[in-house]
């Protein structure tokens, strides 16, 4: 297969390239949220988005194989499964691997940016993947790997595929990388010098006077982007604490009441755990596209301990477990949304005496 | 994120997940690893018995962790 495509580029003289690509479960058509756990699987040639990809090389590289692997499996034993699908992708001896896009899920981006890190570092062959700027796992692995910036879903894959594939190609031909601007990639925090045609002192004065007149201006140095928080003081005696459970995994009494967004969430709900000992799976349900809800909604003490709280309040391990649980939930959520909720479900329960809070995130 | 804006207004907050990468970078303080993403606390390959002490076990951890201090 490779040999008759190789054949043919001798004529101009240039060695057709093997690729290998990185797909999760869904792109590489095995199945949604219920085939996340799935192992890596390997497809010989292009799936999916792969032909996008093959399409974008045309005759200067061939998509030998696709490694198909589930976002949870990766998510889980994120070293493990990096390994193992390095070992997978070294038997097809790969000049670049395409990872991806991962777009906006955040499971997918982290399996794509850990394994473009992992073969850079380990099989020394260029790594190139693309997300879609809230991507959590952007911030994890700009510094190390180009990722291509996307939108925030698979609409536009194909120009997201071929702005990857230029970067592969340039990064294989040893061609220098243009600026983030430029190739589109996420900057990795690297300062260049360059020569400009005005001091310093009147660069700055002026993006001070756009600022001013609230006009846009590009700093020339980004601010990081997570402030760190310093640590509550810590509770000092369980027995006397007040103990509220709090959710991203988006569990909401049955028929959603109050209408909490199942992606990109704006709201957050408060139920009551009066008189509850224990959560009915009868009495909710699973408002998330991000996860498969199937075992939470068997028993959604695996999301929200009810169970396990109300034990430990009777045997005075805790004075209480707060009698309202909030909910909201955290599939590819935007910064400044979760932000929001986040200081209004603080200041809540910091006016109702809660000493300690457990939030359990899917 | 969500952590954060708790223990900013000093509520210490144990977050119980399994992208403990992104728990980190975004700075939330008291992580506690997570069984599974699909069932953060609990293990449905346990029977009910076991996999209630298996989430107990979880909920100590994060219980632990709300009691950290900086001293």
């Amino acid at each position: 297969m490779q040999g008759h495509a190789k054949q043919e580029n001798r004529k101009m003289g240039a060695e057709v390239l093997r690729i290998v690509q990185y797909l999760n479960q869904f792109f590489g058509g095995i199945g949604g949220e219920d085939k996340a756990h799935v192992g890596p699987q390997v497809k010989s040639g292009p799936v999916g988005p792969g032909r996008a990809v093959q399409e974008a090389l045309g005759e200067r590289g061939e998509v030998v194989a696709t490694i198909i692997c589930g976002d949870n499996y990766f998510a889980e034993r994120i070293e493990d499964a990096t390994a193992e699908v390095i070992n997978l992708l070294r038997f097809y001896q790969p000049d670049a691997v395409i990872a991806g896009p991962a777009f906006d899920a955040g499971r997918y981006g982290i399996a794509c940016g850990a394994l473009c890190k992992g073969v850079k570092d380990q099989l020394g062959v260029p790594a190139v993947t693309g997300m879609f700027r809230e991507n959590p796992a952007v911030d994890l692995f700009r510094k190390h790997v180009y990722i291509i910036e996307t939108e925030d879903s698979a609409r536009r894959m194909s120009e997201a595929v071929s702005q990857m594939v230029k970067i592969v190609l340039k990064l294989v031909g040893k061609e220098k990388i243009g600026k983030p601007s430029v190739e589109g990639y996420f900057s990795q925090g690297y300062l260049e010098n360059e020569i400009s045609d005005r001091p310093g002192a009147e660069r700055v004065v002026s993006m001070l006077l756009a600022k001013l007149h609230g006009q846009s201006f590009k700093s020339e140095v980004s601010l990081p982007k997570y402030d760190r928080v310093e640590l509550a003081p810590g509770i000092k005696d369980l027995r006397s604490a007040t103990i509220a459970l709090v959710t991203d995994g988006g569990l909401v009494p049955k028929g959603n009441p109050d209408r909490i967004e199942d992606r990109a969430a704006t709201r957050f709900g408060v139920y009551s755990l009066e008189g509850k000992d224990a959560l009915d799976p009868n009495d909710y349900e699973v408002n998330h596209v991000g996860y498969t809800p199937v075992f939470v909604l068997q028993d959604p003490h695996r999301l929200v301990p009810v169970d396990v709280m109300r034990d430990l309040e009777k045997e005075g391990v805790i004075k209480k477990l707060h009698e309202k649980f909030y909910s909201t939930t955290g599939a590819v959520n935007i910064v400044e949304n979760v932000k929001k909720m986040g200081q209004a479900i603080a200041k809540e329960l910091k006016n109702e005496g809660v000493s300690g809070v457990i939030l359990t995130s899917t | 994120m969500l952590a954060k804006e708790l223990e900013r207004v000093g509520l210490p907050t144990a977050q119980v997940c399994t992208l403990t990468p992104v728990a980190l970078m975004v700075g939330s303080n008291r992580i506690v690893p997570a069984s599974s993403v699909v069932h953060p606390l609990g293990d449905p390959h346990r029977d009910p018995k076991a996999e209630k002490i298996f989430r107990r076990g979880i909920v100590e951890e994060a219980l632990r962790a709300l009691q950290l201090r900086d001293d």
